[in-house]
């Protein structure tokens, strides 16, 4: 490494040691400027965090650093020197290394495979598989789990695919580590973790870009924060100084009084009972063993856990999406025999997925079509589709919701993160349902976007609705739910009135049969 | 892959040293292509008594050998998720510019000369032209974004017109060449033999595993899956997606022009509607050894089984005297029978494992 940056370029020489700087970085895009006049600056060994709600240009600046996007205007200066990372590998050679938001991975090769996809290490030519396996269990065992590195991708859950991906940037030796939202699909103690291996890539010099929704977080590991807001900086700060208040106020340009708060209702009757569900894991022992709960109307559950405590498995069954199953469920006191996904949304179940990308919405629709996809048959005339009824439909949708769309025949991709995760609970109300099962519906979206997400919640529950709301995020959850049930290890192992529950014992029963080594660890602070 | 669930099977099966049902179920499973090969091979040796004969097994080696060549060029584009429409057409041109090259040479009219290329010259440009044609494909893939079975779809019929062009719609006759032209032996590599085996076999054999060592153990062979499996994902690791889609075309292309050239030397002639249809039967041996039409998934062993499937079952089938009408609605069947088999083993799978856990307890 070449060290002597200083005094090279007056521009450069703040106080700080910067290691890369952007100068007046400008992106137009047909129709929106994604950045205007953005001057951003790296600090060397420091976690650099950017915030910004969704569109307001974060991701679109990483992509220029990372060589994927070119900006309109603008330089980079890395080390003083100009660069123009023209790609992916590019931008690789500066030693600047990026985790994306939404995962990239290749699900039909094995993790070792993934982790080295393009930085293939070779003997003669050919695959050194032995060096390329050992070193990926280093760096997995670094991030202190287990997964094996010749599983399949596409066996992983998604926190354990984040783990890859992080796993994957870590095997490139950079100077410069974007993250953009690195832990939207990690649990508390993997968190943790990540936020260890970061502290000690910055010891090493590395410098870290952070890019986040979760604002504790940032001020627990950020240094520096930028803040973003349509497609301008508008404030920038050492971390010691700032508070949540004055990052949410910089993001939203307003005061966010009580973001999301729950309202108090009263329960009707039991509306949904299930008893002993129970569905067993393909190499041995059970994703859900022999679960038993029930939900009354009006009623927000929480379901807290660790990744891979079976949440998502749960939610997945009740929506029948996992035929294999087996146990007793009543709605309404009647019993549910049917096991097919159609069948159950005719009964009132609806699924809001954890991955909307992958399982919410189809890419090549328009809003529209995505809102309808779940209800078509509602709306024929004859056999054919009734224009003017599905225009009545996604209209009243849109507005209900304010889903932030010009027209309903915009493609569902140019919408923001938010406004996508609201079509998808928007095609699930749309099915009358009485029961919302949503799973992480507020991942990876913006401050904004999750208070209008709770407060639909709010509203269906006013409903006489039953919401299960399964999260990650302890205040969330914490926040929203009237009751919450803990899992681990597809167990229910604790259950919290709202009264009852503070951060503490969910914690502590989310690590209940994980050993001591686990539940020791992250706990203490 | 293959090694994955074998250990998953001797894990499972460690703990109690015995054969149970769902051991048997998943052997059989694993195997079903290799099964059908074995299959075929027994139904026809039972109802047509010379096809276990040398010779017999021989011819329909190198009959193999020509479907399986183009196979294996397939297979590389059917991993990156994409299609080779132009191989039929390839082989055809290649065959007719062969052809051409050992009965009229090189005309170079300004100097009132034409050029005959030796043999080995002849070959060489062949290959290096049919290779240009998939390079081409690729090109427009990879640059200009065509979907590859309209960029494929209209190589098909610029290839296919270029081989009718070349001598008017006629055949080249008596492909011998000319002592004094120094081009003479172009048969040898139809009918040339090593060790008893014709060369065309031997090259099916290399080729198969050159492609194989490619597939499994070196970086480009991970680049082809990783652009099958999520071209995006590879794109963003650094992945060269346009490269790496050109060469898989060009690989097809090189496969083909080898093909057109041991159609037309062991005819001793090139006609120009050799390797009608040659991309079906490769694309059908390619899904039928386990390969994903969406990419990603697969491999040149399975192309390889499926080759000779389809093989063994065209010549027991003209053996056996069965009509060529029957014959195509029995291939068609095959076909189709194993791609449900592959899905209904995912499946499978899945059931066998719980149900293995069930008799653990």
């Amino acid at each position: 490494m070449l060290d002597k940056t200083p005094a090279l370029d007056e521009k450069t020489s703040v106080a700080e040691d910067v290691i890369l700087t952007t100068e007046k970085i400008t992106k137009v895009f047909p129709g929106t400027v994604a950045l205007e006049d953005v001057s951003f600056h790296v600090h060397r060994g420091k976690v650099n965090v950017l915030i910004g709600e969704n569109g307001a240009g974060k991701t679109t600046l990483m992509k220029i650093l990372a060589g994927v996007e070119q900006p309109t205007s603008g330089k980079i200066y890395l080390n003083g020197k100009e660069i123009h990372p023209r790609s992916p590998l590019d931008a690789n050679r500066h030693g600047i290394g990026i985790i994306y938001q939404e995962l990239n991975l290749c699900a039909n090769l094995s993790v070792v495979d993934n982790i080295f996809l393009a930085r293939e290490i070779t003997k003669s030519g050919l695959l050194n598989q032995k060096i390329q396996k050992q070193r990926a269990r280093e760096l997995i065992s670094k991030l202190e789990q287990k997964i094996d590195p010749e599983e399949l991708v596409a066996d992983l859950r998604i926190g354990q695919q984040q783990i890859v991906e992080i796993s994957k940037a870590l095997a490139q030796d950079v100077k410069i580590l974007i993250m953009d939202e690195p832990t939207s699909a990690l649990s508390a103690a993997e968190v943790e973790v990540l936020f260890r291996i970061i502290r000690e890539l910055t010891s090493r010099g590395v410098s870290i870009i952070y890019i986040s929704h979760k604002l504790e977080e940032l001020l627990q590991i950020g240094d520096y924060i930028t803040v973003l807001r349509d497609g301008r900086k508008v404030a920038e700060d050492k971390s010691e100084n700032v508070n949540i208040r004055w990052m949410i106020e910089k993001m939203v340009g307003r005061n966010p009084a009580a973001l999301f708060t729950r309202k108090e209702r009263k329960l009707g009757n039991v509306l949904l009972k299930v008893e002993d569900l129970t569905l067993p894991r393909l190499g041995g022992g059970y994703l859900l063993d022999h679960v038993s709960f029930t939900l009354r109307e009006g009623e927000i559950l929480g379901f807290y856990g660790l990744m891979g405590a079976g949440r998502s498995d749960l939610v997945d069954c009740l929506a029948g999406a996992r035929p294999q199953a087996t146990g007793s469920i009543w709605l309404n006191g009647e019993p549910v025999t049917t096991s097919t996904i159609s069948g159950r949304i005719h009964s009132g179940f609806v699924l809001v997925p954890e991955d909307r990308q992958r399982y919410g919405l189809v890419p090549t629709l328009s809003v529209g079509h995505n809102i309808l996809l779940a209800s078509l048959q509602k709306y024929l005339k004859g056999t054919l589709l009734d224009h003017k009824k599905e225009k009545a439909a996604t209209d009243s949708k849109i507005k209900d919701l304010s889903i932030r769309v010009a027209d309903p025949q915009q493609l569902i991709t140019s919408l923001s993160g938010g406004n996508q995760q609201k079509v998808v609970v928007a095609k699930g109300l749309l099915t009358e349902p009485k029961i919302l099962l949503l799973d992480e519906p507020t991942r990876g979206i913006d401050v904004g976007a999750k208070s209008e997400i709770f407060e639909i919640m709010n509203r269906m529950a006013g409903q006489h609705y039953g919401v299960i709301f399964v999260s990650s995020e302890l205040k969330e959850v914490l926040a929203m739910s009237d009751r919450i049930l803990v899992m681990s290890k597809g167990k229910i192992t604790g259950e919290f009135t709202y009264s009852e529950a503070t951060e503490e014992k969910l914690v502590t029963a989310s690590a209940i049969g994980h050993g001591p080594t686990n539940g020791g660890n992250h706990n203490g602070k | 892959m293959e090694n994955k669930k074998m250990k998953k099977a001797t894990q499972s099966t460690e703990g109690k040293k015995r054969v149970t049902k769902t051991d048997i179920q998943q052997f059989l499973l694993r195997g079903r292509a290799f099964i059908a090969l074995i299959i075929v091979l027994v139904v026809f040796a039972v109802l047509t008594p010379q096809f276990l004969t040398t010779s017999n097994i021989v011819i329909m080696s190198k009959h193999v050998a020509i479907n399986a060549l183009l196979a294996i060029g397939m297979t590389f584009v059917i991993l990156t998720g994409g299609i080779d429409l132009s191989v039929g057409s390839i082989v055809g041109m290649i065959a007719m510019i062969a052809g051409g090259l050992i009965n009229e040479g090189i005309n170079l009219p300004r100097l009132g000369i034409i050029v005959y290329p030796h043999t080995w010259m002849v070959i060489v440009i062949s290959l290096a032209l049919g290779t240009l044609m998939g390079a081409i494909n690729g090109f427009i893939i990879a640059r200009f974004n065509v979907a590859p079975f309209i960029a494929t779809l209209g190589m098909l019929y610029v290839a296919r017109g270029i081989a009718g062009l070349r001598n008017d719609g006629y055949t080249f006759p008596n492909l011998v060449g000319r002592p004094e032209y120094g081009n003479t032996g172009f048969g040898i590599l139809g009918s040339g033999e090593l060790l008893g085996i014709n060369y065309s076999i031997w090259l099916m054999v290399l080729f198969a595993i050159v492609a194989y060592i490619i597939t499994t153990r070196s970086p480009f062979g991970r680049h082809v899956y990783a652009i099958g499996g999520n071209e995006n994902a590879a794109k963003l690791s650094g992945v060269r997606v346009g490269s790496v889609k050109i060469i898989v075309y060009s690989i097809s292309g090189f496969c083909s022009a080898l093909v057109g050239l041991i159609w037309a030397s062991q005819l001793l002639a090139s006609h120009p509607m050799s390797g009608d249809a040659a991309e079906m039967t490769a694309i059908a041996a390619v899904v039928l050894g386990g390969t994903s039409l969406a990419g990603g998934q697969g491999g040149v062993g399975g192309t390889l089984i499926g080759a000779f499937v389809i093989g063994i079952l065209g010549d027991g089938l003209v053996m056996m005297g069965v009509s060529s009408f029957w014959q195509k609605v029995i291939k068609g069947a095959v076909i189709v029978f194993t791609v449900i088999l592959d899905q209904v083993q995912a499946r499978m799978q899945e059931r066998i494992a719980l149900q293995k856990q069930e008799e653990l307890k």
